[in-house]
């Protein structure tokens, strides 16, 4: 492309945020920062307060307390309140909304045209962006005749087309297809991290958080309870609630044709859900009910086998977890890692913490995300 | 195979052709020999073309008074909306003849303001094309607010909400998002009116009498001939009828879309 602007990059700001909304009996006191570029997930069950922080920042709720800031400018404050088409605050929502009279171009073209462009600029930018999102052929399209799927490309396109200072999405596959989330979840990371656009992910789904997030931010009963980078928060989770629904073991590393080779070079086997490159940056996720464990290292099937030392053992419902810790020389990665067994596959083992054993799981049991930084 | 029961079948029947009957009567009882002789007549022609004209000026009130009416009842947050919703419908339970007394009382040459408007600007609002016009919005207005409310209330404000979102004023939000989103219904609702207008009867005779060329629309006109000239009245009832038929089949096109 020639011309002004040649790359897609939107302006990239700070987001600063401490609050107190009031709504009803509810109250939501949180602190919160992303650095420009930024991409942080909100994760809280239902009720946490995730959409009153979103409407908060959006400008649907007026603070009672405090103040909201992004880059340059101050949106609330006890002073004053910059309204919701002023904000420059992009809304990627669970259902696409696409305006149901317009085409899937003008609805790209709706956010540069309100805010000023010509007809023709807006046109131009509206193909840019869904020839971003992948979406180019569906531009005559009206949104009655897209696919879930395709309805929240074009979305994502029209969110981007305004050059939001910040990016919010709210809970952006919730109501996909559990086909097309790979490929619509892949799509929202590539252009996220190709405009450098500072977003926030509100989500249930510790998925959206490993593959879209830097940083994640537990909020539970309208406070946070918990932040930290994606890896230490899902692996190490310090609250009750990022310890339920994080409940996974997670193994960092980059992406290669039959799962994933972590830095020193151990190979976890497992499968694609999502297209991943050789090479990019990926975790390796699979259930600690699905880690068998060993005295002596297995063989037979595709399968992963880790040399660890177990640390502790703890009563979880009916199974016994079993966390692990480095051998002496090997990889610091296995930390953290559980494995859920039967007391009774205990006492067969009877292994105890300080004993080196190995834990050992399927390659079908194994999914490779690709993973924020 | 349908879930409707038999006893219901009956009365449906019944009441169906209560409607229809009535209108092929009608149809049948046309002197067909001197049908365009009757509905070309000076008086009808006259008659058709004040009905139209008023009928037209109706909606486009309607739409200009009614439309922000519907916007304010579905959108704001008034504390008495109940209240102002249920005087905005009095006109569809209230004889339109008691709507027609109760603007003569305002606006005639000793009401309240009618004297103003008599007195100060030399103006005489009741028996004029003006009363017409005024008389045939206030028994249409409800429809086309009623219409649009409705089509307000289910679009929601999700749409307008995108809009903020992306930028958009909440000025160029209802233009460009909420009037074409409730377009189906706003066009429906105006369809609706005008038919309303086109029928008014009892509100234009008691507040803008009946003047040829001035205030006797159609509807006047087929009553004041059925006293006489029955085969006129028919004639011209038809046209109605057709006129009716058409406004049923744009606003059930415009539903299915």
């Amino acid at each position: 492309m020639t011309g002004e602007r040649s790359d897609p990059l939107v302006g990239t700001s700070r987001l600063a945020a401490d609050v107190t909304v009031v709504r009803g009996s509810f109250e939501l006191e949180v602190s919160l920062e992303v650095a420009a570029g930024e991409v942080v997930a909100v994760l809280g069950s239902n009720g946490a307060g995730k959409s009153t922080l979103l409407g908060a920042l959006a400008g649907l709720y007026r603070p009672s307390r405090g103040e909201i800031v992004l880059g340059e400018r101050t949106l609330s404050s006890p002073s004053e309140t910059v309204p919701v088409h002023r904000r420059r605050i992009g809304l990627l929502s669970q259902q696409a909304l696409l305006f149901p009279h317009l085409s899937a171009l003008d609805n790209v073209a709706f956010g540069p045209r309100s805010t000023g462009s010509g007809r023709g600029n807006a046109r131009r930018t509206a193909e840019r962006w869904l020839a971003e999102v992948d979406a180019g052929a569906l531009a005559g399209r009206r949104p009655a005749q897209l696919s879930g799927g395709q309805a929240q490309r074009v979305a994502i396109a029209r969110a981007l087309a305004c050059e939001p200072e910040l990016l919010m999405l709210d809970e952006p596959f919730a109501a996909l297809d559990v086909d097309a989330t790979p490929a619509v979840r892949s799509l929202v990371r590539r252009v996220v991290r190709a405009t450098g656009v500072t977003t926030l992910v509100v989500t249930h789904d510790v998925l959206d958080a490993v593959v879209l997030a830097d940083r994640i931010v537990v909020l539970d009963a309208g406070r946070v309870v918990e932040s930290g980078t994606t890896t230490d928060v899902l692996t190490r989770p310090r609250s009750a609630f990022a310890a339920r629904i994080a409940g996974l073991d997670l193994v960092p590393g980059r992406s290669r044709a039959d799962g994933l080779v972590t830095a020193e070079g151990t190979v976890v086997a497992g499968t694609h859900p999502e297209p991943v490159d050789d090479g990019e940056r990926a975790v390796a996720l699979f259930a600690p009910a699905s880690v068998a464990v060993f005295r002596e290292e297995p063989g037979g099937s595709p399968r992963t086998a880790l040399r660890v030392r177990l640390a502790a053992l703890e009563p979880h419902g009916e199974l016994v977890r079993l966390r692990a810790s480095p051998v002496p020389g090997g990889p610091e990665w296995v930390e953290g890692l559980a494995a859920d067994v039967t007391p009774a596959a205990i006492a067969e083992l009877g292994v105890e913490p300080g004993d080196e054993v190995w834990f050992a799981v399927k390659a079908a049991e194994v999914t490779v995300h690709p993973a924020g930084r | 195979m349908s879930g409707v029961p038999r006893f219901l079948w009956v009365p449906a029947v019944l009441a169906w052709l209560l409607v229809a009957v009535p209108v092929v009567g009608l149809v049948v009882r046309v002197d067909l020999s001197n049908f365009v002789s009757l509905v070309t007549s000076d008086a009808a022609l006259a008659a058709l073309w004040l009905s139209l004209k008023t009928g037209l000026a109706t909606m486009v009130c309607c739409l200009v008074l009614g439309g922000p009416l519907a916007v304010v009842l579905a959108r704001s947050h008034l504390p008495g909306l109940p209240f102002i919703r249920s005087v905005v419908l009095l006109p569809l339970v209230l004889p339109p003849v008691v709507g027609g007394l109760t603007l003569l009382f305002l606006l005639g040459r000793t009401g309240p303001v009618g004297a103003f408007l008599y007195d100060r600007f030399d103006i005489t609002v009741p028996f004029s094309t003006t009363a017409v016009v005024l008389a045939q919005t206030f028994v249409a207005m409800p429809f086309l607010v009623v219409s649009l409310e409705g089509s307000l209330r289910t679009a929601g404000e999700r749409y307008e909400a995108v809009a903020a979102t992306l930028g958009a004023s909440p000025v160029t939000t209802l233009w460009r998002v909420t009037i074409p989103v409730v377009l189906p219904g706003l066009l429906s609702g105006s369809v609706l009116a005008f038919a309303r207008a086109l029928g008014e009867f009892g509100a234009t005779i008691t507040f803008a009498g009946s003047l040829q060329g001035t205030t006797r629309t159609l509807p006047l006109l087929i009553y004041l001939q059925s006293q006489d000239d029955i085969d006129g009245a028919v004639a011209m009832s038809l046209v109605l009828v057709v006129v009716a038929i058409l406004v049923i089949v744009v606003s059930r096109t415009r539903d299915v879309r």
